[in-house]
């Protein structure tokens, strides 16, 4: 799952250089400029791929070690 | 009461608040330096997201992402709030659990303090403490400039007899928001300053929600009534009478100006304007901006992974699963903050409201003069809280990990930790605060002032950037040495200087650094060149001189025994 998490962290980063988006000055509901939409998208994106890890591939083996060396100093 | 007195007093009763808190969370303190320090590794995933998104969530993105619309357009947001949205989470993701997991183990409170114990180099300590506090007093000043702009232009003419322009000055702004963070810091620690960022970090998202409501409404209703706004008929531009039915209505007046009249409107008739005067329309695209320039600011946001306060607040963290939370909801939290104050930016440039040119001319007045100009008395109190309360949260982490870093790196360090009591540490802590927040202060009085808020910040970040490379190493590669840090410090320091006075120091505005390739002219933002020579320096160094013993590298990647 990690791979699919670092996969997806990068996509977003690509998706990010929306080249293809420089020049156009349309407006999204009629008053979003849509280079303002799509980077706002980029946000709830990146929202959802950072919760894809969190539930996926969190590292758990950081905290019991914390924990046991604390527990013994 | 006159409207100046109204809003001085919601302001003066908000800090008064904050000053209870800040004393009540004193209350708490367990008297350790560790509990003063760290809230003894207490707090949770609530806390912990709100203090680490006010903490990074400065003035910066307040006043200056709504003044840096105004002055270059929309596409500002995508430079730096939805690539903050991804690599702000990486770090913490990738950084804050690592080193918060080795924070506790091992006891460290401030960055110096890890990578002495990582590279086995007591001399790293103090190359990198002068680079840190260097680069965190800009990012001080930031905080402090746009408190004092933010105010100025809000309560222009409220004062006739304070001042020029009847404003309350800079100056006194600026003292009285460094004196409250001094205090709430002073007592609370960094319990109190959590418990303050949270409470901060809730005043300014909501209030921000407000004023994005006020702002629309009202410069749509006034548009309408002035005659500036339009709509489209049979394909034809006419001029629009029907006022404004809602939000979603006045979002549709205001944003539909965008790339109309800009600031020119003397020159023609309130009719004219609307056909005749076209601004540059860079307003709602990303028009002139190179690709480049636009794919290197990406590397500014790892500016998080070395800020020493967001180092400190890591550690604060009662479990690593506290993290969880952070890193989810930070790209939401961009969003919810910058969105507004962008759309609130792009706005003031159209012909629907007059900004005057000496507001024109220093765009970090911009959002205080819009919240003027658009809200009540009261409400426009309430409001410039919000916007204080943005500044002050990130002043507190930045003035408590200075002292933290001074006391633990320079005098603890080098007297031996059994020579001072934990009472005489908390001491020297607090009086070097006092000392690094009367310096800020006195910088603030200074021309440095008169730097955009945004280009500063710009700077400021693009220096912890180029160092990210170093903390990376340090967490993922066992082939670090202490050579290959000194190498990649130092070569971050002298390019990061020897580009900022190439800039002018930061006089010059969208300064870049341009390469030919293939006979197109590249713009490239500093921080790409000051972050890859960094890197470069750092392993090339590295691979070329001996790594730190066995032992310490089994301590760090304890795989590798």
């Amino acid at each position: 799952m990690k791979k699919v998490v670092w996969g997806l962290v990068l996509l977003l980063v690509v998706l990010h250089q929306d080249v293809w988006n420089w020049d156009n000055d349309r407006l999204v509901l009629g008053f979003i400029p849509l280079t303002l939409a799509y980077h706002a998208s980029i946000s709830i994106a990146a929202s959802a791929v950072w919760l894809l890890a969190a539930t996926t591939a969190w590292p758990t083996n950081l905290e019991d070690d914390a924990d046991a060396t604390e527990a013994g100093q | 009461m006159t409207p100046g007195m109204i809003k001085v007093t919601i302001i003066g009763v908000y800090l008064g608040l904050l000053l209870c808190l800040g004393v009540f969370s004193s209350r708490l303190f367990r008297g350790t330096s560790k509990d003063y320090l760290l809230a003894s590794h207490s707090i949770g995933p609530f806390l912990l997201l709100m203090s680490l998104f006010g903490t990074t969530m400065t003035g910066f993105a307040l006043v200056g992402s709504t003044g840096e619309a105004f002055a270059e357009g929309v596409g500002v947001y995508g430079m730096l709030a939805s690539s903050s949205g991804i690599i702000h989470s990486l770090c913490f993701f990738v950084l804050g659990v690592k080193l918060w997991s080795w924070g506790k183990k091992y006891g460290y409170t401030t960055q110096a303090g890890f990578f002495r114990d990582r590279l086995d180099s007591d001399k790293i300590g103090l190359v990198l403490f002068p680079i840190l506090v260097g680069l965190v007093v800009p990012y001080l000043l930031v905080g402090v400039i746009s408190a004092g702009k933010a105010i100025e232009g809000a309560t222009r003419g409220d004062f006739p007899a304070l001042t020029e322009n009847g404003a309350i000055p800079p100056w006194l702004t600026e003292l009285v928001i460094c004196v409250v963070v001094l205090v709430y810091v002073f007592f609370g620690g960094m319990r109190g300053t959590a418990w303050a960022n949270t409470f901060q970090t809730i005043v300014f998202m909501v209030l921000g929600v407000v004023a994005f409501y006020l702002i629309a409404t009202g410069l749509a209703e006034r548009a309408v009534e002035d005659g500036r706004a339009h709509m489209m008929v049979d394909g034809k531009r006419v001029v629009r009478t029907e006022p404004p039915t809602g939000l979603w209505d006045s979002f549709n007046i205001v944003s539909q100006e965008i790339p109309k009249a800009r600031r020119v409107r003397a020159e023609v008739t309130a009719e004219d304007q609307i056909e005749s005067v076209e601004a540059p329309a860079q307003f709602r695209t990303r028009e002139g901006l190179d690709p480049w320039m636009f794919f290197t600011y990406m590397l500014i946001p790892f500016s998080v992974g070395m800020f020493p306060h967001l180092f400190q607040h890591w550690l604060t963290a009662k479990s690593g699963s506290a993290f969880k939370l952070p890193v989810v909801a930070h790209p939401i939290f961009i969003l919810i903050v910058w969105v507004p104050c962008v759309l609130i930016g792009v706005w003031a440039t159209s012909g629907l409201i007059n900004i005057p040119p000496p507001i024109a001319n220093d765009p970090n007045k911009v959002l205080g003069f819009m919240v003027k100009s658009l809200s009540g008395d009261v409400l426009g109190g309430f409001l410039l809280a919000g916007i204080l309360a943005a500044i002050m949260s990130s002043l507190d982490s930045q003035f408590l990990c200075i002292g933290t870093m001074f006391t633990t790196d320079i005098v603890v360090h080098y007297s031996g930790k059994d020579k001072f009591s934990d009472k005489q540490i908390i001491t020297i802590s607090r009086l070097f605060i006092i000392a690094v927040v009367a310096v800020t202060y006195a910088l603030s009085l200074t021309d440095i002032a008169q730097t955009r808020v945004f280009q500063l910040g710009i700077w400021c970040f693009s220096g912890f950037s180029s160092l990210f490379p170093l903390v990376l190493l340090a967490v993922y590669w066992r082939g670090l040495s202490k050579w290959g840090a000194y190498a990649g410090v130092i070569t971050a320091a002298v390019v990061w200087f020897a580009l900022f006075r190439a800039s002018e120091f930061g006089a010059i505005d969208n300064w870049s650094v341009d390469f030919t390739l293939g006979g197109r002219e590249i713009h490239t933002m500093p921080v790409a060149t000051m972050f890859f020579a960094s890197f470069a320096a750092t392993v090339v160094v590295s691979l070329m001189t001996p790594k730190p013993s066995q032992a310490t590298l089994a301590k760090f990647f304890p795989e590798a025994k």
